[in-house]
């Protein structure tokens, strides 16, 4: 214990910081729901959504949305637009943007 | 060699978990402290169109209401630059596309119709023209483009009554439209573009098309003439020139290299002259002057690109100069491949926001990817589009096209089914926006 104090004091916090090659910063993970803002300039809000238009995401389910994003990205879905889109995401960002609007329900 | 030992578990045990401990510490203490008051700072908006909305918008919903947002905007309705070449080829009214700013204010963004007249970035204050200054934690000016007047000799203000711009939605858009209807069948209407990088690269030969098939309908005996500063058309070349050369046959003239640099009018028709001495007599004059950063930008020190444009991070949209201030949309130096488009305002509205609600909370601000999704009218009803996704290059420190290798995309040809998405598009975007 007392060479801890001892370290302590000899090594003060932002030494240690440099010495391991880390800037003094706290990493995080991507909020799911930036993401998944790059959707919602064309997929809206359920209530507001035109029929035969473009499609809302809220309440889908989280394997129909990856099976549907897949599907737009390896060609067997054919679509206006989708299917270029869709290339430019990796598995694991469609995930975390599928499991936003599954637990997204109407309104909220 | 054992005190040695202990000596780098230690330093590690400091860096892994002890040290992040420390920060964490400061980061929930300051995070109570803000949940009690409620409030992690003030940032103003300067500008209420696709960035500035958007930014305003997603800073109340990411921050849970925790950050206090003044909107500050010149006009009291929101026009859409995107789908206002409808209303000039007739199929649209203005009306179907203005919106308020009601949804905004209920998510408690306070919108303020004012003029900025200058941005203190050291005192961290903005100057209006009807209220007093008011101070910011952060800035975020989103103020689009204006035009470079002079660089067109005798489009001076009096020219500028009747040689119209109409690109930025609004009163000239409804002018220009009641030019077009004025003119007899018969008629010359001519648009000029500029150099690109400029607002909207396929807006031009849209509105040659929106303006052809109100020509083509209702006065076939007119004409459309495009004249383009640059070598080529500069966005969906192969749609909108097959559009011209079939559909549109006899109607439309592109001619390319023709970059007007003078002027001549009189109460009849107007002359405009190109650099190499070449004139075209129209009706209808659309000038589409070359364009920069808006004013504001310039005054507070933001424009540091080409003298036209403000070079920003694109992590935050910090700009790279004025410390604390974020710049968005056709005001920024694009990265490659990335058009001054309304979508795309809007997706660097959400990453202003996003890195200001992660720093407000003591977190790191994570780069965001960014979509776009242009869609042009080549009639009332059959759109082509152009997409693409932006990922940030870290090494490069700039967004990226995706996919690399083949860079945007496209629509194969025109059709109804994108006309009703894009209309879709167009609702849905100025809900996102607006609230």
């Amino acid at each position: 214990m007392k060479s801890l104090i001892m370290l302590l004091g000899f090594y003060p916090l932002t030494v240690v910081l440099a010495q391991q090659g880390q800037p003094p910063v706290i990493t995080t993970t991507v909020n799911p729901a930036y993401l998944a803002a790059n959707c919602t300039n064309c997929h809206g809000a359920k209530a507001t959504v035109v029929p035969g238009s473009i499609p809302s995401l809220e309440g889908l389910q989280k394997e129909y949305v990856i099976e549907q994003m897949k599907a737009f990205r390896e060609g067997r879905r054919p679509a206006t637009i989708m299917h270029q889109l869709a290339k430019g995401y990796t598995d694991e960002q469609i995930s975390l943007i599928a499991e936003y609007f599954a637990q997204k329900t109407a309104g909220k | 060699m054992k005190t040695s030992l202990q000596r780098r578990e230690l330093l590690k045990f400091l860096a892994a978990g002890s040290a992040s401990s420390l920060l964490s510490a400061c980061v929930t203490h300051r995070s109570v402290a803000s949940s009690s008051t409620k409030k992690l700072g003030h940032v103003i908006i300067v500008g209420g169109g696709w960035g500035g909305a958007t930014a305003a918008k997603y800073l109340r919903v990411w921050s849970g209401g925790a950050i206090n947002v003044t909107l500050i905007e010149r006009n009291a309705q929101f026009v859409s630059c995107p789908l206002s070449n409808l209303v000039i080829g007739g199929s649209k009214k203005i009306q179907d596309i203005t919106r308020d700013y009601s949804g905004l204010r209920a998510l408690g963004v306070q919108v303020l119709i004012d003029e900025v007249t200058g941005i203190d970035p050291i005192k961290k204050q903005v100057s209006l023209q009807k209220i007093s200054p008011l101070g910011y934690d952060r800035i975020i000016i989103a103020p689009g483009v204006d035009f470079l007047f002079d660089q067109i000799k005798g489009l001076d203000v009096k020219a500028q009554q009747t040689v119209l711009h109409a690109w930025k939605a609004g009163p000239q858009t409804v002018a220009l439209r009641q030019q077009l209807e004025a003119m007899p069948n018969g008629g010359v209407f001519a648009i000029s573009i500029p150099k690109a990088p400029y607002r909207c690269p396929p807006g031009p030969y849209e509105r040659a098309c929106q303006v052809a098939w109100y020509f083509k309908n209702y006065k076939p005996k007119s004409k459309v003439i495009i004249l383009d500063a640059n070598e080529e058309v500069t966005s969906k070349k192969g749609l909108f020139t097959k559009a011209w050369s079939e559909q549109y046959k006899g109607l439309v003239e592109y001619r390319n290299n023709w970059q007007a640099t003078e002027l001549e009018t009189n109460s009849s028709f107007h002359t405009v002259v190109s650099d190499l001495g070449d004139k075209l007599k129209a009706d209808v004059l659309n000038i589409i002057p070359p364009q920069r950063a808006a004013n504001i930008a310039q005054q507070v020190g933001a424009i540091n690109a080409n003298n036209k444009w403000c070079d920003v991070n694109w992590v935050t949209m910090e700009s790279t100069t004025v410390p604390g201030l974020h710049v968005l949309g056709d005001a920024t130096l694009a990265a490659s491949l990335m058009p001054k488009s309304g979508h795309m305002a809007n997706q660097h509205g959400k990453a202003a926001a996003a890195a200001i609600v992660e720093s407000f909370n003591g977190r790191t601000p994570q780069a965001m990817m960014m979509a776009n999704t242009c869609y042009s009218f080549i009639t009332d009803k059959d759109v082509v589009h152009v997409a693409s996704v932006h990922r940030y290059d870290a090494a490069k420190k700039t967004m990226l096209a995706l996919p690399i290798t083949t860079g945007p995309a496209l629509s194969t040809e025109p059709n109804a089914l994108e006309g009703v998405y894009a209309l879709s598009w167009a609702q849905t975007v100025w809900a996102d926006m607006l609230g």
